[in-house]
């Protein structure tokens, strides 16, 4: 496990500055992210070819339908998301939306980001249901319209440009008083996916609540994600992606790094502070830099990924 | 404040006053209902004692969506938004555990007798 610091030259520091924060650029080779802040990068003319073909952008925690202080106008914040999207020079194969979708799982929020989804120009979307968007007793809502490619189980995998993509669901199963629980089922489910495929084969797996734990009092983690991390152990590069927490986190363990990314709807505080994970009320001129997009490109095609966050600022 | 809105505790004093007794009765059926809100990530009262045949009605006085969940099963409301509100009939004796599915750490407890 290490902490992560971007690299940053003077120069860059000063235009970081100027760009209000924009992100951080993250390449991985051999397991290790090196992170580079995304001014930086920007100010290389040949810096976005020469970090690799973008391979997918995640975004996440959209929550559409919530309309509180903290920002009343989340279809206008997913809006210029999809339009940061969009305009990249190169666009992504595949969008992965790692969850609340919605805020309270009602059929026209769903019907809404539908419809607004339906403006990205990237060819194929994933998607795994956060909690806010199985709040029905059926979990009919979400599984309706985004339950096809897993066959309503929430669980399965895919393959694009050489990398082997898992999608996995943690927000059925609570326990009370607990983490998100991935299950038995669907632990068993990926040791017979993952089972005779090369430990060079890179990695992506991605599910709404963090596979790793931030803060449990706050229910940030998943409780039985060590059998996870154990099946994964032996593969040389893993990438994790989370949303549930609405701001950036990461960390690398081994192969292994994680990641959870920002909200296009609102920022979250940071854990422990205050009485619980609500909506952080921020200065209107302070929330598009906490609000974003992760994009994720291949370095060194097939086994290193890079990451990419871009803010709405 | 008027004269009304002043007297309105006395008056529920003294209704309690006469009907006190009578609900302490074991035949007695309780149609009365209590309030439990889900504010700041809590439950409160977190444990609440009722007499069998009592609707609860739980209201979301927080900024963020809470459900209320049983976790026999016997009852699950709907993602509440803030003053949204959910009613249960609780018909037979017994303790039911409850959590919010949207933040599993906010749990409570309703005892029938």
């Amino acid at each position: 496990m290490s902490e992560q610091r971007p690299l940053t030259s003077r120069r860059g520091m000063l235009k970081c500055l100027a760009f209000g924060g924009a992100g951080t650029v993250f390449a991985l080779a051999g397991g290790v992210f090196t992170p580079i802040d995304l001014a930086v990068a920007a100010s290389e003319p040949k810096g976005a070819a020469a970090l690799g073909k973008p391979l997918f952008v995640q975004i996440s925690d959209t929550h559409i339908g919530f309309s509180k202080e903290a920002n009343p106008d989340v279809v206008a914040t997913l809006n210029r998301s999809i339009d940061v999207v969009n305009a990249l020079p190169e666009q992504p194969a595949l969008l992965i939306h790692t969850g609340d979708i919605t805020h309270l799982s009602k059929p026209a929020e769903f019907d809404l980001a539908q419809q607004l989804f339906s403006r990205l120009r990237t060819a194929e979307m994933h998607t795994t249901p956060g909690e806010h968007d199985t709040t029905d007793p059926s979990v009919s809502e979400y599984f309706n319209r985004f339950g096809k490619a897993s066959g309503n189980k929430g669980y399965y995998s895919f393959e694009h440009a050489g990398v082997h993509f898992i999608a996995l669901i943690n927000v059925l199963q609570f326990k009370p008083g607990g983490l998100g629980t991935l299950g038995t089922e669907q632990l068993a489910w990926l040791a017979s996916d993952l089972k005779g495929r090369s430990s060079s084969t890179p990695i992506v797996v991605f599910a709404h609540m963090p596979l790793w734990s931030i803060y449990e009092p706050w229910g940030w983690g998943t409780g039985d994600a060590p059998q996870l991390m154990e099946q994964l152990r032996r593969f040389g590069s893993v990438t994790v992606l989370n949303g549930h927490i609405h701001q950036i986190v990461q960390k690398v363990e081994g192969n292994v790094t994680f990641h959870t990314a920002r909200s296009t709807a609102y920022p979250q505080p940071v854990p422990g502070e205050g009485a619980g994970p609500g909506p952080l009320r921020v200065p209107t001129d302070q929330l598009p830099g906490m609000l974003g997009v992760t994009r994720v490109s291949v370095v060194k095609h097939p086994h290193s990924l890079r990451l990419d966050d871009a803010t709405l600022a | 404040m008027s004269l009304r809105q002043l007297l309105l505790p006395y008056l529920g004093a003294l209704l309690f006053a006469a009907l006190g007794p009578r609900l302490s009765q074991a035949d007695s059926v309780s149609t009365d209902s209590t309030i439990v809100m889900a504010k700041d990530f809590m439950f409160a009262p977190t444990s609440l004692t009722i007499a069998a045949g009592s609707t609860v009605t739980w209201t979301n006085r927080d900024d963020e969506p809470h459900t209320v969940v049983s976790d026999s099963g016997l009852f699950r409301s709907a993602a509440l938004d803030t003053n949204e509100s959910f009613s249960f009939r609780f018909v037979k004796s017994g303790t039911y555990h409850y959590a919010c599915s949207i933040h599993p750490r906010m749990v409570g407890t309703i005892i029938v007798q």
